[in-house]
C-alpha cells in the first residue's frame, strides 16, 4: 500500500510551549488509524496540521504526495473532518447544510442533489431532510456531520473525538454509520478517549504523549484491549510520576 | 465569487428564519430615531434645523445598530464550530470576508430601508434628493461593513469580544462617518450629487482601500 500522509520531522510551538515535537509518521491509503493520548498531549494540533488549518513550525507534511504549504486548498479538498463540534448551522435544515457545504466543496451544481439525496439516505435522516439541524438530537447531528464530511467523496477522514456527548446506542449507530459511508479505500484517522470502541474499528494505533509519538504498532501486535490499555496507562502514568504530582 | 455569494445567502436565510438581529438592530435604529424627535420638539418645525440636525441623527443610529449587527456576524460562525468547518473547505479565506461583509452590508441596508420612512414621518421632513442620498447611504455601509467585518472576526475569539468590537472599530470608522456625514447634510440642504463629489470621492477611495485590505489580512484573522 502507498502512503496518503507523510509526516516528516513536524514540530510545532505555540510560543515558549512545545505542542509537537518530531514527529515521523507514514499513514497507508485506507488504514483506519487510531490516536490516543492524555489532554494537552498534542492530538488535534496533528490533526489540525494534516488539515492545514494551521501551518507547522518546523518540518513537511505531504498529503497524497502534495505539500501542505504549497496547496492546502487542494489538500482540504481531499480531506472530510467530523470532529465533537459538529459543523452544522442550526437555523438549515439538514438539506440546507448538505447544499451549503457541497457548494464550498465545488460539487457541480447538477449533482449536488443526487449527492445529498444518497447521503441523507446513508445516514438515515432522508425523513427529517427539511428539519432544522437545531432540531436534532447530539446522535443525529454527528450522523449529519458525517453526511457533511463524506460529501466531496474525501480521500481522508480525519475525526477529532467524534464520541463526545454520543450515548451507547447513539455511538454504535455514528460506528454502523462511519463503516459504511464512503469507499473501503478511505483513510481514517481518529483522535479518540475511548479505547473499547477504537480498539474494535482501527488497524493500527497510535499513543501520543507531550507532543511524542510513544506508541506505533498495528492492532495485530498489540494483542488485546486489555493490555494495550495497561500499555497506554503505562506510558501516560510514567510521563506523569516523571513530571511529579507536587504537594497534593 | 460565487462562493462568497452563497455564503451570504446562507447567512440571510439563517438571519431572515429567526430574524434576530435584524430586529434587534431596527429596534435599536427606531429607538434613536424617536428619542431624537421628542427631544428636539419644536425645532422639528423648522426644515433648515432639521436639515442640520438629521444626518447626525441618521448616522448615529445607522452606526451603532450596525456595530450590534457585527457583534453577531462571527458570534453564530463560533456556534458548533462552523468557522473551522468553512475553514476546512478548499475555499480562499478571502471569500468568507467577502460573503460576511455582503450579508453584513444586505442587513444593514434592511434597517436603513426601514429607518427612513420613519425618519421622514417623525421629523416632518421631505427628502428631495432621494438617490443622492441612496449613494451615500451605500457607500457609507460599505465603508463601515469592510471594516467591520475585519474587527468582527479579529474580535470573535476574545473574550471580552463585546467591548473589543467598539473600542477597535469606532476610531476606525471615522474617515467614513465624516464623509457620509457631510454628505447626508448637503442632500438633505437640497444639494444635489454634483455638490457631494469630494465626499463621494473619499468614500469611495476608503471603501476600496479597506475592502482590499480586509481580503488580504483576513487569513491572518482567523488563524488558529
Amino acid at each position: 500500500m502507498d502512503s496518503i500522509i507523510s509526516i516528516t520531522g513536524l514540530s510545532k510551538s505555540f510560543g515558549h510551549r512545545k505542542a509537537l515535537n518530531n514527529i515521523n509518521l507514514e499513514i497507508k491509503k485506507g488504514e483506519f488509524v487510531a490516536v490516543f493520548g492524555p489532554n494537552g498531549a498534542g492530538k488535534t494540533t496533528l490533526l489540525k496540521i494534516m488539515s492545514t488549518i494551521i501551518e507547522p513550525t518546523r518540518g513537511t507534511v505531504l498529503v497524497n504526495g502534495i505539500e501542505s504549504k504549497k496547496d492546502p486548498s487542494g489538500i482540504r479538498g481531499m480531506i472530510g473532518a467530523i470532529s465533537h463540534e459538529t459543523y452544522l448551522y442550526d437555523e438549515l435544515t439538514a438539506r440546507e447544510n448538505l447544499v451549503f457545504f457541497s457548494r464550498m466543496y465545488g460539487i457541480e451544481k447538477n449533482k449536488i442533489d443526487e449527492r445529498v439525496e444518497v447521503l441523507l439516505k446513508s445516514v438515515s435522516l432522508l425523513q427529517r431532510a427539511d428539519d432544522r439541524a437545531g432540531s436534532f438530537s447530539r446522535g443525529m447531528k454527528q450522523r449529519l456531520s458525517i453526511a457533511r464530511a463524506m460529501l466531496h467523496r474525501p480521500a481522508i477522514l480525519l475525526m477529532d473525538e467524534p464520541y463526545t456527548g454520543l450515548d451507547q446506542h447513539a455511538a454504535e449507530n455514528f460506528e454502523h454509520v462511519l463503516m459504511n459511508t464512503g469507499s473501503s479505500e478511505v483513510t481514517r484517522i481518529m483522535i479518540t478517549h475511548n479505547i473499547e470502541r477504537a480498539f474494535g474499528l482501527c488497524d493500527r494505533m497510535l499513543i501520543l504523549d507531550r507532543g511524542e509519538i510513544r506508541l506505533d504498532k498495528p492492532k495485530k501486535d498489540i494483542g488485546s484491549v486489555e493490555q494495550f490499555r495497561e500499555k497506554y496507562l503505562s506510558i501516560v502514568q510514567k510521563d506523569t510520576d516523571a513530571e511529579g504530582t507536587g504537594n497534593l | 465569487m460565487m462562493k462568497s455569494l452563497y455564503i451570504a445567502a446562507k447567512d440571510l436565510k439563517s438571519e431572515f428564519r429567526t430574524k434576530q438581529m435584524l430586529n434587534s438592530m431596527l429596534i435599536f435604529s427606531l429607538v434613536v430615531i424617536v428619542i431624537f424627535s421628542i427631544s428636539f420638539g419644536d425645532l422639528l418645525s423648522q426644515p433648515d434645523m432639521v436639515a442640520k440636525l438629521a444626518p447626525g441623527v441618521l448616522w448615529i443610529a445607522f452606526t451603532f445598530a450596525g456595530t450590534l449587527g457585527l457583534s453577531r456576524s462571527f458570534a453564530g460562525e463560533m456556534e458548533n464550530g462552523c468557522l473551522e468547518g468553512l475553514k476546512l473547505s478548499p475555499i480562499d479565506r478571502s471569500s468568507i470576508y467577502t460573503g460576511k461583509t455582503i450579508s453584513g452590508a444586505f442587513l444593514m441596508f434592511t434597517v436603513e430601508l426601514l429607518t427612513i420612512p420613519i425618519f421622514i414621518v417623525l421629523f416632518n421632513y421631505n427628502i428631495t434628493g432621494i438617490i443622492g442620498l441612496a449613494i451615500v447611504i451605500f457607500l457609507g455601509t460599505v465603508g463601515f461593513m469592510s471594516v467591520g467585518t475585519l474587527l468582527s472576526a479579529l474580535s470573535a475569539s476574545t473574550r471580552a469580544r463585546e467591548i473589543m468590537l467598539p473600542v477597535l472599530l469606532l476610531p476606525l470608522i471615522i474617515p467614513v462617518i465624516i464623509p457620509a456625514v457631510m454628505a447626508t447634510g448637503t442632500i438633505l440642504t437640497d444639494g444635489g450629487i454634483g455638490d457631494i463629489a469630494s465626499e463621494l470621492r473619499l468614500l469611495i477611495v476608503y471603501d476600496l482601500i479597506f475592502f482590499v485590505v480586509g481580503q488580504l489580512v483576513f487569513e491572518y484573522t482567523v488563524m488558529d
